[in-house]
């Protein structure tokens, strides 16, 4: 029978192998296994984007795949984005523009930015916007974080 | 929000996920993109006994130009690819203008064009869509293959012609002729929301701008999407003037009979579905036109 198998994954460059439930989703996986607690849960049913995360190379909702499913898979979580403690320019951004409060929902907003601007980095300010339009913030507004991820393509903001 | 233990498989042949099915079929659901199912085994209202996951099947995954035109895509590809492919855009425009309005890119990049068919959500856009285009779908078991156009596939609400044995394997969608016109119209609260109500349309216009075939397709108002033949029988034949699309619009509110839900009224959808195939319509045929002169 097969409820449990054995799964190998690189993450922000670093290999893991474990045993895992087959029942086990992806987000809970790597919170609770390999202790990655970066990548956050809000609705844990694909609605608000915070658990977003790379899936070789492309931003997926971890929440909304089995950890199985990401056996043999390069992952790319908020982890990875620092460079020890230098910043990456989109996080820089984000801390210039004001653009979180609790920080709740910013690991998501992050990687979708991240994977948005790798596809298209000098977006207009609409693009930006529709770019974010599956990520949920409840206290900042996604003004600033639009104003941080054009900041971090290179375009001034007011 | 975790899901029920299942039994998990992931075949990597289509044989193999076809077997699968034969020996689990009635407590086994296909896992594809994962992005409907997922969180209907989180929030456990669904708890399938077998998992069946066909994202590691080889060959289930193209876009292919059709036999006789058009195109032929596997049913496991990714609603992203079909977003980013000049073959779909140069081939089946309506399809491509619509994929954008599905979700949200995190989702696409997930989400197939098999899955959305074979969950077949009444407020989903492909499904509308592969109703107005006449696709056909190919479904295998471990017995045999069986081809099922778009309007016999679509039953009820989410409820498709797919027997617990079958595996949707391919989508065929006949290429648009020279001067057709097409559109896709919603309403949603939200960008990426699902459509409280929705419209596709494709239209035929000849050399003397006479509608010779029209085709309007209603989502979000009812169990299934709807084609709306008597609005479609008033253009057919007909000149396609500036009132057309008003009057085959008016046809359309007085014959829909939407469900009422916690998003919209039922009035709200019959005059909205209204406006929105007036707007269609006008739209597909300036481009009918546009592609004839």
């Amino acid at each position: 029978m097969s409820f449990k198998r054995t799964i190998a994954v690189t993450v922000n460059g670093k290999s893991y192998e474990r045993l895992v439930e087959a029942r086990m989703t992806l987000a809970d996986f790597l919170r609770g296994e390999l202790d990655l607690t970066g990548t956050h849960l809000g609705c844990e049913h694909g609605v608000c984007g915070a658990c977003t995360i790379l899936l070789d190379g492309e931003a997926v909702r971890s929440c909304l795949l089995l950890a199985v499913q990401a056996d043999g898979a390069e992952i790319m979580t908020v982890e990875g984005l620092a460079q020890g403690t230098e910043l990456h320019p989109l996080q820089k951004a984000f801390q210039d523009q004001h653009a979180l409060q609790c920080g709740f929902c910013t690991p998501g907003f992050l990687m979708t930015a991240f994977a948005f601007l790798k596809e298209t980095p000098k977006p207009t300010e609409a693009e930006a916007r529709e770019a974010i339009s599956g990520n949920l913030c409840r206290c900042t507004g996604y003004q600033p974080i639009v104003k941080a991820i054009l900041q971090a393509a290179g375009k001034t903001t007011t | 929000m975790k899901p029920a233990p299942f039994a998990y498989y992931a075949p990597q042949e289509v044989d193999e996920a076809l077997e699968l099915l034969k020996q689990h079929g009635d407590e086994a659901k296909i896992l594809a993109g994962g992005q409907s199912l997922m969180p209907l085994l989180s929030l456990r209202l669904a708890r399938p006994g077998v998992l069946i996951d066909i994202n590691r099947v080889a060959n289930l995954a193209f876009v292919r130009r059709g036999a006789n035109g058009g195109l032929a895509i596997g049913a496991l590809t990714r609603q992203r690819a079909l977003e980013r492919s000049a073959e779909v855009a140069s081939q089946s425009p309506l399809l491509s203008a619509t994929i954008p309005l599905i979700a949200h890119f995190q989702i696409r990049n997930r989400g197939t064009i098999g899955g959305s068919l074979a969950h077949a959500d009444p407020a989903a856009e492909l499904p509308a869509v592969a109703l107005v285009l006449g696709a056909e779908l190919v479904l295998r078991s471990a017995s045999g293959e069986r081809v099922v156009h778009a309007k016999d596939f679509f039953l009820g609400y989410m409820t498709t012609a797919i027997e617990p044995n079958e595996l949707l394997i391919e989508i065929r969608i006949p290429g648009l002729r020279q001067q057709a016109g097409w559109a896709i119209e919603e309403v949603a609260r939200r960008r990426g929301d699902f459509a409280m109500v929705g419209v596709a349309t494709a239209v035929e216009l000849n050399g003397n701008n006479t509608c010779q075939d029209a085709r309007i397709v209603l989502f979000g108002v009812g169990e299934k999407p709807e084609r709306m033949e008597r609005a479609e029988q008033l253009l057919r034949g007909q000149e396609a003037t500036q009132t057309q699309p008003a009057e085959a619009a008016k046809a359309v509110s007085e014959d829909l009979d939407p469900v009422a839900d916690v998003h919209a009224s039922a009035e709200y959808r019959k005059e909205v579905g209204g406006v929105l195939t007036r707007r269609a319509l006008e739209k597909a045929f300036r481009r009918a036109q546009k592609a004839i002169s």
